[in-house]
């Protein structure tokens, strides 16, 4: 596979989606998935269903957690299908593959992430729209008895002459009709687009499918699914990456009203009980001792100086230009500078959480906000001796995710599906993880040193340097090759665009106990922090605009260029800033980046006060994803991104104490909160490139536009986050 | 003893320590209100009781007895509308998780102070966390119902 998360969609994409194709449609076709509330709904092809209520259904293999996808697919079917907006609906689509699975991840996994939904949805959903559409017009056709070619479809309704028919007449018919050869569909062309690309409400155009249930409280999450008998279990696991039980005392914890089995298994001591309640006060009544022979037992402090000592030689070379290094020192002046990473957590809305239904030697349902549902399938089916074809999973809309779902391991279904096993089928099963083990059982945007540096010579920047040392998140999972490195740890730091004549980019591969994963646009969350404030920092060295720096280094690279450009130019660049009230500095600050194929570049404007205090006022972003399907959602990604990115770098931190991390919840994991927001305003630029994501790429620039805009204001460079409350 | 939700009574039977949050989802299946914290840290469980934004998960039921207690299943007034209508016009949510106790709280909010300052706003929202930060828009809804409100 590639070597990180990131991928070139076209031409990969192109033939995996006409190698699937033919079996992708021919499976499910005129099969009746029989009656659903209202009636009936017939399956044209795995991803739309078509129900006599007139209603159209559309399977979405990726999963809803707030990004905007159950809308943004649906308008990919709706247009090519020329359905009216206003019937369409969504549902997560089941786990199976190939015909779910992401192109992305090399389409034998079914599963959302890297940014990749919409870019690997988009010609199959385009295909599966219009094959849905040829298979109402010929059912029509046939029962008319008229020409094919004088069918039309509009807004839900076929016709042909003076005879008219809705979607949901024709589904029973359209069922039976042989599914059409992918690749011999037509696709609009995008001058005839009424959906794709469109603002507003006007028409029935795309508001969010999702929002209604949402804004009256009645959208179900796999946490709402309570079913009668069900008994909740809460895990007891290791205040120690590493550590393991020792013995455990569970006494107390059985005396408590309401708990029903104390379980140990491999990672903890599950108490289950008859409500979520009785749970949580069974496990804070155990006694557990624990072996941390094998632990994490250092503090962040000193797991810092370790890192840093390892940057004293040089890593695994993933990038080198010119003479690399060695152009390090020579005339001019060298400068450098370690910037410091912590640990983060997701810290999502809500807490992981599933529910198993679990059938000794027959079957097993999961309910979950399943991020990857081939992985909780199989490793539910492992783990409890059941064929994959008897674990079923029902993907619910989760809240939020920002990679946490995402498992390679598949860790929630690890725990639920033991405790399911050891309680041998007697009721339902519902794991709920509290937000102190949320906070505290790891799964973090690793730690992190980049020590930058940067020679200047004659007002050029003659050579750059980015050694980082971090933990690798992909090693020991499918998703890399075995004794491969992982440069994906530095992505957005070894493909640096800049016109250097001398680029040096290395890695040292830390390994310690502490679990990492992907957080919310991955390596480039301090690849690009470093990038972007360095050459801030290298700009001033020669005394250069940093904007108007970075447009002589991006020469030949458009697309970065034309959101600087235009984020550059709504923002006023070069233009006198207003200024605050008395006593206070206020400055601008910018940042471009690109990331999962798209390009950003945000302009900030920030205020501070004589005291340090400051705020991010105003975000100017400019953004190219390629074609846009919904603009809103677009910049509703834009600020979403902006805010989780400026919530890292102002003051989430996960900190180890002898090992046991500090902090346990929101009181102490400081996130962003509504006064903090600045306003945002975004631009897309327009582009008939292939669509690409947008769930991810704000998120790397916020936080280097934001330092580099404090620098211009005070001076000072902020190079260890996060930056805090003062400056 | 009797609690009175969203205008009908329920005969809570439960442990006196047991927070309203868990009764709300799991006994009466008014899944609306959510877990995000347990600490009253976050908001998502926001109730209204006589009115006032209360944290579900650090109240127990026990202790309600008498008042009028509210969730977003049963959201109704004029602030209530109008906090719902501009939700849906801006398109606020995301991932949806936070959104009924945000707004619970601005319900509130504009019960009290039907034309509220963005710094009002701020400091009325303040206890509300939203992971996704949809901030940007939530502020701009609460201005739009306050609209919706005056007209």
């Amino acid at each position: 596979m590639a070597d990180d998360m990131t991928f070139t969609p076209s031409r990969r994409l192109v033939l995996q989606v006409i190698g699937l194709g033919a079996a992708g449609f021919a499976v499910g076709c005129g099969v009746n998935t029989g009656a659903a509330a209202g009636g009936e709904k017939l399956m044209l092809n795995p991803f739309v269903k078509v129900g006599a209520d007139n209603t159209v259904t559309v399977l979405i293999k990726h999963i809803e957690f707030g990004q905007g996808v159950s809308t943004g697919l649906t308008t990919i079917v709706a247009e090519e299908m020329d359905a009216d907006w206003s019937q369409m609906r969504f549902e997560h689509a089941p786990a199976e593959v190939p015909t779910y699975g992401n192109f992305a991840f090399g389409g034998a996994v079914q599963g959302t992430g890297g940014s990749t939904a919409i870019a690997n949805s988009w010609d199959q959903l385009r295909r599966a729209g219009a094959a849905a559409k040829a298979m109402l017009a010929s059912a029509a056709a046939a029962k008319w008895n008229v020409d094919v070619a004088s069918v039309s479809v509009a807004n839900g309704v076929v016709t042909s002459g003076s005879r008219r028919a809705t979607f949901g007449e024709l589904a029973a018919d359209a069922a039976t009709v042989a599914a059409p050869d992918p690749a011999s569909l037509t696709l609009k062309d995008p001058s005839q687009f009424r959906l794709i690309g469109k603002e507003g409400n006007a028409g029935g155009v795309a508001r969010r499918l999702d929002g209604a249930g949402k804004i009256d409280g009645s959208a179900i999450y796999a946490m709402d699914y309570h079913p009668q008998g069900v008994l909740t279990a809460v895990i007891a696991r290791s205040p120690r990456f590493g550590g393991k039980v020792s013995a455990v005392d569970d006494a107390a914890a059985k005396a408590v009203a309401g708990v029903t089995d104390v379980i140990q298994i491999s990672n903890g001591v599950a108490v289950v009980a008859t409500n979520y309640w009785a749970a949580k006060k069974g496990r804070d009544a155990l006694n557990i001792t624990w072996d941390n022979s094998a632990a994490e037992n250092r503090s962040s402090e000193k797991m810092f100086a370790d890192y840093r000592a390892t940057l004293a030689r040089p890593g695994y070379e993933a990038r080198k230009e010119g003479r690399g290094a060695a152009a390090l020192t020579g005339a001019g002046r060298t400068v450098t500078a370690d910037f410091d990473f912590p640990y983060l957590a997701h810290a999502s809305m809500e807490p992981l959480n599933c529910v198993v239904e679990y059938k000794p030697g027959e079957s097993c349902v999961i309910h979950s906000g399943s991020q990857m549902p081939t992985v909780d399938q199989a490793v539910a089916a492992q783990i409890l001796e059941l064929p994959l074809t008897q674990v079923k999973v029902n993907t619910y809309i989760a809240g939020g995710s920002f990679g946490r779902r995402a498992t390679a391991d598949g860790d929630l279904l690890t725990e639920a599906a033991q405790i399911a096993k050891a309680l041998n089928g007697r009721a339902p099963v519902k794991l709920m993880w509290s937000r102190e083990d949320d906070i505290r059982t790891g799964k973090y945007r690793p730690m992190a040193i980049h020590r930058m540096s940067g020679r200047v010579n004659g007002g050029k920047i003659e050579a750059w340097g980015d050694r980082t040392a971090l933990q690798s998140i992909m090693e020991g999972t499918p998703f890399l090759p075995p004794g491969a490195p992982d440069v994906s740890a530095i992505e957005g730091g070894n493909d640096v665009p800049y016109a250097i004549p001398n680029i040096s980019v290395d890695v040292h591969f830390v390994k310690n106990p502490v679990s990492v994963l992907w957080w919310r646009s991955v390596g480039h969350t301090h690849t690009a922090y470093a990038k972007e404030h360095f050459l801030d920092m290298l700009a001033k060295e020669i005394g250069r605009d940093p904007v108007e720096l970075r447009r002589e280094l991006l020469a030949g690279h458009p697309r970065e260029l034309g959101v600087l450009n235009l984020a550059a130019e709504k923002a006023g660049w070069g233009t006198p800033l207003a200024a605050g009230p008395d006593g206070t500095k206020r400055a601008r600050g910018a940042a471009v980046h690109k990331s999962f194929e798209s390009y950003v570049a945000e302009v900030v404007e920030v205020t501070v006060q004589a005291d340090g205090r400051y705020s991010v006022d105003r975000v100017v972003c400019a953004v190219d994803c390629g074609v846009v399907i919904n603009p809103d959602i677009v910049r509703a990604q834009m600020e979403g991104g902006i805010g989780y990115g400026l919530s890292s770098i102002l003051g989430e931190a996960v900190t180890l104490q002898d090992g046991a991390p500090a902090q346990s919840n929101f009181f102490d994991y400081n996130v962003l909160r509504i006064a903090q927001m600045p306003t945002i305003e975004t631009h897309i630029v327009a582009s008939a490139e292939a669509p690409t994501g947008v769930g991810e790429p704000g998120v790397p620039v916020i936080g280097p536009a934001v330092a580099n805009a404090l620098f211009a204001a005070t001076g000072k460079t902020f190079t260890k986050l996060p930056i805090g409350m003062r400056v | 003893m009797k609690l009175t939700i969203n205008g009908r009574e329920h005969d809570y039977q439960g442990e006196p320590d047991r927070p309203l949050l868990w009764y709300l989802r799991e006994d009466l299946k008014l899944t609306g209100t959510k877990y995000g914290c347990g600490v009253a840290a976050c908001g998502a469980c926001t109730v209204l009781v006589d009115g006032r934004p209360m944290r579900a998960c650090v109240t127990p039921a026990s202790s309600l007895e008498g008042m009028k207690i509210t969730t977003i299943e049963g959201l109704d007034g004029a602030a209530g509308k109008a906090v719902q209508q501009a939700w849906a016009e801006l398109d606020v949510v995301q991932c949806g998780w936070c959104q009924s106790g945000q707004i619970m709280t601005a319900a509130a909010l504009l019960t009290a102070n039907p034309k509220p300052s963005e710094q009002q706003i701020n400091d009325g929202l303040s206890g509300n966390i939203c992971r996704c930060a949809a901030y940007h828009r939530i502020r701009g809804a609460v201005a739009r119902a306050s609209d919706i409100m005056g007209a």
